[in-house]
């Protein structure tokens, strides 16, 4: 696999500026680019430690997880699902009941994790084996229709605390350096995961669910076998967000239906995919850094709700209309054809 | 026991009616234009809070009132299909209409909030009284209820009409049935979308009045409540499918309030059950002309 990206990357200066027209960078350049993001994530915390600023970075680090695993359902297969609250609201309610029941406090709360996303996978199999069946238009509506049964159980069910709600165990250490084991453990979960969809998408298994969003008739005529590759992925996408989902329990210390169970949520990680650039590893990671702390800081300064629910629906309407294939891909076909230009040049020279 | 059960059917088939119209909007759009407007939720409630203003306002009687919030509403359906969905072409069309219908609905929503606020408020007249009730097989039923199905049926019948004796209406149809067809024998295929999605908008100025005068309050927040319904509806009754909507509506709003009548809790969640159960069975829908896997 690795030999094939670099014989086409060393196939783009011979002339034909194909395949590699659509990489913005050189490898040697990704692997450094890779390793300044690396250090600059890392170090934050330890620059950054206004409380404003690391809950920020908290919460983005989470909708970097769990963007991206919404990419690899959604954005690799073409099933546009609306509905990944209920796997972010399962995990979270999973880490409140668990916590709750068994009196986990302290560290130990953050070895819930796994348990969150294994539940939330496990919901996940019911569901997709109901909702894959159909496509398109129908799917979404589907996965709206079970967005809405998950809010109508949390808030009727006790087990859940009803209405009311589930109150997290209070975290123990320093308020000094309160944020910062959030955000380690969210950006533990952001990096596995987007490692993961780099993985999938040079995997065979990515193409099949590429070759799925293309033409679902036609890949299963070549002998993909459809239902066992969707279920597979928007299983391991809820695994992300019930991990997620706990972790952000935890560190917002509370879960109501209304709240754990948000339309918004579903459309803004959509929003951030979109923006970024669907079905790439990197959009969905940018767009979540770009997205959700200028989300964050306006909600902060401004103090109206509906204001920032007019801007999210206006970036979304802008991002639709101008840059409907996303930032980077767009950035990455004009970085392509000016490289072809120079090379033309070159050429006649 | 028994007489409950009968009221409830009742409630149902009345309150159905209003249900069946938005969703024969929704299903309309959806069969032209082969897209989901999810801001048809928000848009009913736009045309309530239109009701609102007028009659509180200006004093206006709420169906009377319907001779301007109707082609406002169709008007606001025509300019937002031009500005933003007409524009989105190529293969990620799917996702693309549903998510700028979805952000118009958030501004929308936005909007509302910012001129109305979160509290709930009722659209009130001498027949939305609680006295005001006709008696009816022993049951007293509310005027309004009885004004709102009359109203639904007559829209109903004015969209039918429309769709199967007029030349409009055949353009229409010829273009639910292959949109290129249609454009090849002559048929202006946007003009189409456009007038279908001001029609399939400007239903929601009934049931939005309707919604405001029988729900017992809305804010800008109802219209997820109300979407959410909708599309289980037209999903119920096979998209596209008119007569599927209406069968769908009168059927879920029943079925939702019998289930009302022992648990009140889980009522809504029949909406969607019903739809999971029907999909499992049978995924075109109880009408879908067409097979959804194939689509």
């Amino acid at each position: 696999m690795t030999t094939g990206t670099q014989k086409a990357q060393v196939a783009g200066p011979a002339g034909v500026p194909s395949a590699g027209g659509g990489r913005l960078a050189s490898p040697a350049a990704r692997l450094t680019g890779l390793g300044l993001v690396a250090v600059v994530a890392l170090i934050f915390p330890l620059v950054f430690t206004n409380a404003t600023i690391s809950n920020i970075a908290v919460q983005t680090v989470i909708f970097i997880a769990v963007a991206s695993a919404w990419n690899i359902f959604s954005g690799y297969s073409g099933y546009l699902s609306l509905g990944h609250a209920v796997f972010f609201g399962t995990g979270a309610y999973a880490v409140g009941i668990i916590a709750r029941d068994a009196n986990v406090t302290g560290d130990t709360v953050f070895a819930l994790l796994p348990l969150a996303g294994l539940i939330a996978a496990l919901v996940a199999v019911p569901l997709g084996l109901v909702a894959l069946r159909v496509r398109r238009h129908t799917f979404v509506v589907i996965t709206i229709a079970f967005f809405f049964i998950a809010q109508l159980t949390a808030s009727n069910l006790a087990i859940t605390g009803g209405s009311s709600g589930l109150l997290a165990p209070v975290p123990n250490w320093t308020a000094a350096t309160f944020n910062n084991p959030f955000y380690y453990a969210g950006l533990l979960i952001a990096a596995a995961t987007v490692a993961l969809s780099a993985v999938i998408r040079r995997s065979r298994f990515g193409l099949q669910l590429r070759a799925i969003r293309d033409d679902e008739d036609r890949a299963v005529g070549l002998g993909v076998r459809a239902m066992p590759v969707k279920l597979t992925a928007l299983v391991i996408s809820a695994f992300v967000c019930g991990l997620a989902g706990g972790l952000w329990f935890y560190f917002i210390g509370q879960a109501f239906p209304q709240f754990v169970f948000d339309p918004l949520f579903d459309l803004a990680i959509a929003l951030m995919a979109f923006f970024g650039g669907l079905g790439t590893v990197a959009g969905p990671v940018l767009g979540a850094l770009v997205l959700e702390p200028t989300q964050l800081y306006l909600t902060l300064k401004l103090t109206n709700d509906y204001l920032s629910e007019i801007l999210l629906g206006a970036v979304f309407l802008v991002v639709i209309l101008f840059l409907p294939r996303g930032v980077l891909p767009t950035a990455a076909e004009l970085a392509g054809r000016q490289r072809a230009r120079w090379q033309r040049r070159g050429d006649r020279l | 026991m028994a007489r409950e059960v009968y009221e409830a059917i009742a409630d149902g088939i009345l309150g159905g009616g209003v249900y069946a119209l938005m969703a024969a909007g929704l299903t309309l759009i959806f069969g032209v234009l082969d897209i989901i407007n999810i801001a048809q939720g928000i848009l009913v409630i736009l045309g309530a809070y239109l009701s609102y203003v007028l009659s509180v306002h200006l004093h206006i009687d709420l169906f009377i009132g319907l001779a301007i919030t109707i082609p406002v509403m169709f008007a606001i359906g025509v300019v937002i299909q031009w500005l933003f969905i007409r524009p989105l072409r190529g293969s990620e069309r799917t996702s693309m209409t549903l998510l700028a219908c979805y952000a118009v609905a958030l501004i929308i929503e936005g909007i509302l909030y910012a001129a109305f606020g979160p509290n709930f408020v009722t659209l009130n007249a001498w027949y939305t009284q609680p006295n005001a009730s006709v008696k009816l097989f022993g049951f007293y039923i509310g005027d309004i209820y009885l004004f709102g199905f009359g109203l639904a049926i007559v829209a109903v019948v004015v969209l039918y009409l429309l769709l199967y004796r007029t030349t409009f209406g055949r353009a229409v149809r010829a273009t639910m049935q292959d949109a290129t067809a249609a454009a090849l024998v002559g048929i202006e295929v946007n003009r189409v979308a456009a007038l279908t999605f001001g029609i399939g908008v400007a239903v929601t100025a009934v049931g939005g009045m309707m919604y405001g005068a029988t729900s017992g309050g809305f804010n800008p927040n109802s219209g997820y409540d109300l979407i959410s319904r909708l599309l289980a509806i037209i999903i119920l009754g096979g998209l596209g499918s008119i007569g599927g909507a209406m069968v769908a509506a009168i059927f879920m709003t029943t079925a939702e309030a019998l289930v009302d009548i022992w648990q009140p809790n889980w009522a809504v969640a029949v909406f969607y059950l019903a739809l999971v159960v029907v999909l499992v069975v049978r995924p075109t829908g109880l009408f879908g002309r067409q097979a959804v896997r194939a689509q």
